[in-house]
């Protein structure tokens, strides 16, 4: 075991799903030489020569659209869109063309691309390099939504989003591109649907995903030290498809629930996920069901931008709003949780 | 970087008839990129596609208005445009349609019924892409021609030397994917050939509030793409153009993009009203500059098609539209729950959960239309 940053789990999934299929390419801006801002496609276009690591025009839309074109002749696109906000040009291609090519042929052209987005902040980038998409392409049917919290995961749903026959909106945290983990590569991981429980505990269930899950596991400590809660972590690493079992089941053991995405929080896949919750477990719930989210704001100037953030204190102030003083009815908890 | 005067277009639009049908001299630029009359036996088959594709333009019309279509965007006027450059096509090419292609489709071999499917609104996309190489019909603007440039650059990849024919309209070209598209292109040296059909009307807007461009076949010359533009009413020229054009692309020298000069008879659909932005004058102009007429003035002239072929193949079109007619006739059968079958590879939990809902609906809805008949 060597400790592995995620950001070298991405290039090793790129570079082992390159050398294992012939059909797979990757295309993106300044992903050639450069080895893309990130660095995360470095030395593939040297290894792998510039025709399987391919250096585009910069136009997102013509890489998105570029991408439809060659998954028609059976290849398997892996594109980088260089920001989240960068990516907003392809929206149409990825909407109306990616999402729905299988549908509108009845499965007879399905779209094999992947679709890889920095997203989020927290590491002080100027405007139009921090935003949480992700509420945009989950609101699109036919596009799977990841988003890996840990290095091992970043290589394992890579490797299944690349060789999904369904599109995959990879959205890769960049707050978390040099976290590292004790890890030994290839590895494999939950498949994409399921979500993972990053910490149990007995009351009250933290619902995240991506860049706050690394949050989210601080606060459980914090929460447990200082206030004697015992926070059990959900770290959904699916957006679509959604795992509602472990979600559900997890709540109905605590009995609480509190839903941290950094995205805004109005209209967004944190309000998603609390409806759900509520409509599934709503005799098991002590306390509403609460969000912490970024604020609905334009993403602030990287000097401003811990006040956007969730941080371990808003989220430890949520869980205090959580009507401790009631206890939740656990009647409706699954007779055996699993470990 | 290429010779500019490689890529710049012919200063007029490349005509090899006359709207009379008598043959004119192209020019020397025309002759010098290789435009000659083609064969009788090729502009025969032209002819022959734009006598059926025009009866089935009409006939689509019709069921239209009989409300069997939600709506048809008829391309009368434009036949020369939809026929010659997909009867000049080789097997292992792609087509990249607009919803205003049918014509071209129906050309192409595809079913005209599973042509329709789209707008007769049973599924979206009624043909098989894969099995007639022919993408579905295009609604958006212009993001088609991005798909071309890649499934061109596949066909390379693939070691074939097929190439793919984006259609496009006027209007089309003041998108950004229409530069895109042929930028990549270009870039890449795909095998792309855009064609656009300018056929003056992006709906009501009229070409002078879309371009400052002299043609917009100088579009192509800023991104180093071979440009030409052609009159879209000559079924000889298009022929002539798009076969060089294919030719060009196929042998490795990247995309080209050809402007087809011509003009929508009909209204943008049958739900817009023409006589709000153009005048009858401007319409009957250009009825005399009709395709068909023109190319059948020629091949009578020139003694290679009679008034029996004429009939025969007037018949050859009656009959295609009468089983059109036919079979668009019956209504289509519609399958609620396919709605969930082509969503993912395999439906997530929360689709089969809806698709559930559904089911049960509809048996429900069964159940009680049992009870009913059996009181």
């Amino acid at each position: 075991m060597s400790p592995t940053t995620y950001a070298k789990a991405l290039n090793t999934a790129l570079r082992d799903a390159l050398t294992e299929d012939p059909d797979v390419l990757v295309l993106g801006e300044d992903v050639g030489a450069l080895g893309g801002v990130f660095r995360i496609t470095d030395g593939l276009t040297r290894d792998f020569g510039e025709d399987r690591c391919v250096d585009t025009p910069l136009a997102e839309a013509g890489i998105a659209g570029f991408a439809v074109g060659l998954a028609m002749q059976g290849f398997r696109p892996v594109v980088e869109m260089q920001f989240d906000a960068f990516g907003y040009p392809a929206f149409e291609q990825v909407v109306s063309h990616i999402a729905k090519m299988r549908n509108r042929t009845r499965s007879a052209l399905p779209m094999p691309i992947t679709i890889r987005i920095p997203y989020a902040g927290g590491i002080g980038g100027v405007e139009h390099h921090c935003d949480s998409s992700e509420g945009y392409y989950v609101h699109t049917p036919g596009l799977h939504v990841v988003t890996p919290a840990t290095p091992a995961d970043a290589y394992s749903l890579l490797r299944e989003a690349i060789a999904s026959d369904d599109p995959v909106v990879f959205m890769e945290p960049k707050s978390q591109y040099y976290a590292k983990a004790e890890l030994e590569l290839p590895t494999r991981t939950e498949p994409i649907g399921q979500a993972a429980v990053r910490r149990e505990g007995a009351d009250v269930t933290l619902v995240t995903y991506g860049p706050q899950v690394a949050a989210a596991l601080k606060a459980a400590e914090v929460a447990a030290a200082e206030e004697d809660w015992d926070v059990e972590v959900v770290d959904l690493r699916s957006l679509v498809p959604f795992d509602d079992a472990t979600v559900e089941a997890s709540v109905r053991k605590t009995g609480r629930a509190v839903v941290l995405a950094e995205a805004q929080g109005f209209a967004g896949m944190g309000a998603e996920i609390a409806a759900r919750v509520q409509e599934r477990c709503f005799h098991s719930l002590a306390a509403p069901v609460l969000r912490v989210t970024g604020l609905d704001i334009p993403y602030p100037p990287p000097k401003l931008e811990h006040t956007h953030l969730p941080g371990i204190d808003r989220i430890l102030d949520t869980i205090a709003r959580l009507q401790w003083d009631d206890e939740p009815d656990l009647t409706h908890a699954p007779q055996e949780v699993s470990a | 970087m290429s010779d500019i005067t490689e890529l710049l277009p012919c200063p007029e639009p490349v005509q090899l008839l006359a709207a009379d049908g008598s043959a004119v001299d192209p020019g020397e630029q025309a002759r010098a990129r290789g435009y000659a009359m083609p064969a009788p036996e090729d502009l025969l088959a032209v002819w022959r596609g734009m006598v059926v594709g025009r009866r089935f333009d009409a006939q689509a019309t019709a069921l239209t208005k009989q409300g069997r279509l939600a709506v048809y965007p008829s391309s009368r006027g434009q036949d020369a445009c939809q026929v010659a450059p997909v009867l000049a096509l080789d097997e292992q090419d792609w087509l990249f349609p607009t919803y205003r292609d049918s014509m071209a489709l129906v050309t192409h071999g595809i079913d005209p019924v599973e042509v329709l499917t789209l707008l007769r609104g049973d599924w979206h996309c009624g043909y098989d892409p894969r099995a007639t190489r022919t993408a579905p019909q295009c609604t958006p603007l212009a993001t088609q021609a991005v798909h071309a440039a890649g499934a061109a650059h596949g066909l390379t990849r693939r070691g074939t030397d097929g190439i793919a024919l984006c259609l496009i309209g006027d209007g089309a070209t003041s998108e950004g994917d229409f530069h895109e598209g042929l930028n990549f292109a270009a870039v890449f040296e795909a095998p792309a050939v855009f064609l656009v059909q300018n056929n003056k009307y992006a709906i009501s807007v009229p070409l002078a509030k879309q371009t400052k461009a002299p043609a917009l076949a100088y579009k192509g010359v800023g991104y180093g793409v071979r440009s030409e533009q052609v009159d879209g009413n000559d079924p000889a020229a298009m022929l002539a153009v798009m076969r060089e054009a294919y030719a060009h692309a196929r042998s490795g020298h990247g995309p080209v993009l050809v402007e087809a000069h011509t003009y929508r008879m009909e209204a943008h659909t049958n739900a817009d009203d023409a006589t709000r932005y153009r005048t009858a004058d401007e319409v009957d102009e250009w009825t005399g500059q009709d395709p068909i007429v023109r190319l059948q003035a020629y091949l009578v002239q020139q003694g290679h098609l009679d008034d029996h072929r004429i009939q025969e193949v007037r018949d050859e079109a009656d009959d295609l539209a009468a089983d059109l007619r036919t079979r668009m006739n019956a209504e289509p059968t519609v399958e609620p729950l396919e709605l969930f079958d082509h969503v993912y590879d395999r439906p997530t939990p929360q689709l089969l959960e809806q698709r559930e809902m559904v089911r049960s609906e509809l048996d429900s809805h069964v159940t009680q239309q049992e009870m009913e008949s059996a009181r």
